[in-house]
């Protein structure tokens, strides 16, 4: 029982991670409005890139640019030292797609205003079933 | 939809926790992720590319693949919001407002006709607010600073956190200053549209075109080491300044791109008025 | 890692996150999603991911939000839900 409690409270930033995943996936099924669903699908897309980067983080370790670097030619680099980087790469890709894709989506919110002139889901699917 | 959304939810949440009990514990400098491969991408950067910012080292070097289409991922995204949102009128006539600065009457004159530039009357939109002077004097004076701040971001990338997309964003977002505090107008007269169009395109092709280059020169494709015959340096340095060329693509790409799809969303296609 | 401090950004992030699905005023909703990124970025810096942090402070917190304002203005404000 008291290693289930100490399992809990050491991994408690994983639970929160999974927490804001779950808040932003719920906002994109079942809300109404179309921009909530827009902010729903980047908040899911911010809490992973979050989880992403924290499995690089090393205790002790300082952040990933080399230190003594054009003073010393032959300066011996230990990887102990430094965080990982590789999260850091891939997910500097992931939050420029994201911003493309949020621009996207604000474009067709715009282009489905002007057609049916309401942004709620449900009003937009009588207007369609009407036609 | 509610109930539907609850339970998916409920069931990959638990799932989620699930997994998450066989993580390794925070921080540890022994887990998986830490030990497997990026020991050699910190210990080996400084002596193959001679650059101490191992994110930019990787990003545009050792993975130089996947920035270039990230790059072409929003070039296409800036296309895409044209296509949705612009609407052409060139040849409908418009409706102009003067607003004569003196006494403060609004005129509306009839479609097609138009007074020429002078001091006494100003062009407004059809939805006006009154412009404020601190709010375009104090941004006018920012817009230079900011912009050499975005410069020295892209030019700085090897040795402290930025590089060319956070450079590329503060040059963009400069623009867009321009647009809110003043007006669209003023920011499409400053950069017109199709200038901005023909930047975006150029950008992505400054990236293939230095990867076209090193394959012109007999090496693997996007390996900066053969430039070391055309800039007369070793090839640790010609490394290094292959990934300043492609960072400099990549911030012109991504400049054009955030303008644009303002341009285009604020207007909703119009480029009448913007916010 | 101070761990006082990431947990409490993480229960602000959480707070901003479903105050900005919760408010009935889409301009709201905006301001309160360029908040919810700042805390993020704030996050990463503490975690020592300053590239990301960086990338998230000018993309997240300055270009995304006002797409968001500027999307809310050529459509309605008020919502239902």
């Amino acid at each position: 029982m008291t290693d289930l409690i100490s399992t809990v409270v050491a991994k408690y930033n994983y639970w929160i991670y999974i927490t804001l995943m779950m808040i932003g996936l719920y906002a994109m099924i079942a809300k109404n409005n179309l921009v909530k669903k827009i902010v729903g699908m980047n908040i899911f897309q911010t809490a992973i890139i979050l989880f992403y980067v924290s499995i690089g983080v090393k205790k002790g370790g300082t952040i990933p640019i080399l230190e003594h670097a054009h003073g010393h030619e032959h300066h011996v680099v230990h990887a102990v030292d430094y965080i990982n980087p590789l999260p850091h790469v891939l997910m500097l890709t992931a939050i420029v797609v994201g911003v493309a894709t949020l621009g996207v989506a604000l474009a067709l919110a715009i282009r489905i205003y002007n057609n049916y002139n309401t942004l709620e889901e449900d009003e937009i699917l009588t207007q369609v079933r009407e036609k | 939809m509610r109930i539907i959304g609850l339970i998916i939810v409920v069931v990959t949440g638990a799932l989620l926790i699930y997994a998450a009990t066989d993580f390794p514990a925070w921080s540890d400098p022994a887990s998986p992720a830490s030990t497997y491969l990026s020991p050699y991408y910190i210990e080996k950067t400084m002596e193959e590319t001679s650059v101490p910012n191992i994110v930019t080292a990787v990003l545009a070097d050792y993975r130089g693949f996947d920035t270039m289409f990230e790059t072409t991922v929003i070039f296409s995204a800036g296309v895409v919001c044209f296509f949705l949102l612009r609407i052409p009128r060139r040849e409908e006539p418009e409706i102009r407002y003067y607003r004569h600065v003196l006494t403060g009457v609004t005129i509306q004159l009839k479609e097609g006709y138009k007074i020429p530039p002078s001091a006494d009357f100003e062009r407004i939109d059809a939805v006006w607010t009154p412009p404020d002077l601190i709010i375009k004097t104090g941004c006018r004076i920012l817009i230079p600073f900011i912009q050499l701040f975005a410069l020295y971001v892209i030019a700085h990338g090897h040795h402290s956190p930025g590089g060319g997309f956070q450079g590329g964003v503060i040059l963009g977002a400069s623009i867009i200053l321009l647009a809110i505090s003043h007006d669209l107008r003023t920011a499409v007269r400053r950069m017109s549209e199709k200038l901005i169009a023909i930047l975006c395109a150029v950008g992505v092709s400054i990236y293939a075109g230095t990867g076209a280059l090193c394959l012109l020169l007999k090496q693997n494709f996007l390996d900066y080491s053969a430039l070391a015959g055309v800039l007369h340096v070793d090839p640790i340095t010609a490394r290094s300044h292959g990934i300043l060329m492609v960072e400099i693509g990549v911030g012109i790409a991504v400049m054009a791109t955030m303008i644009w799809i303002y341009n285009n969303i604020s207007s909703a296609g119009r480029y009448r008025q913007g916010l | 890692m101070i761990w006082p401090i990431d947990l409490a950004i993480l229960t602000l992030v959480v707070i901003a996150s479903i105050g900005a699905l919760m408010v009935k005023d889409l301009l709201g909703a905006a301001i309160l999603f360029g908040a919810y990124s700042f805390m993020m970025c704030l996050l990463w810096s503490i975690m020592g991911a300053v590239d990301v942090a960086f990338t998230e402070a000018s993309v997240g917190a300055g270009v995304s939000t006002v797409f968001f304002v500027a999307a809310v203005f050529r459509t309605s404000r008020r919502t239902k839900d």
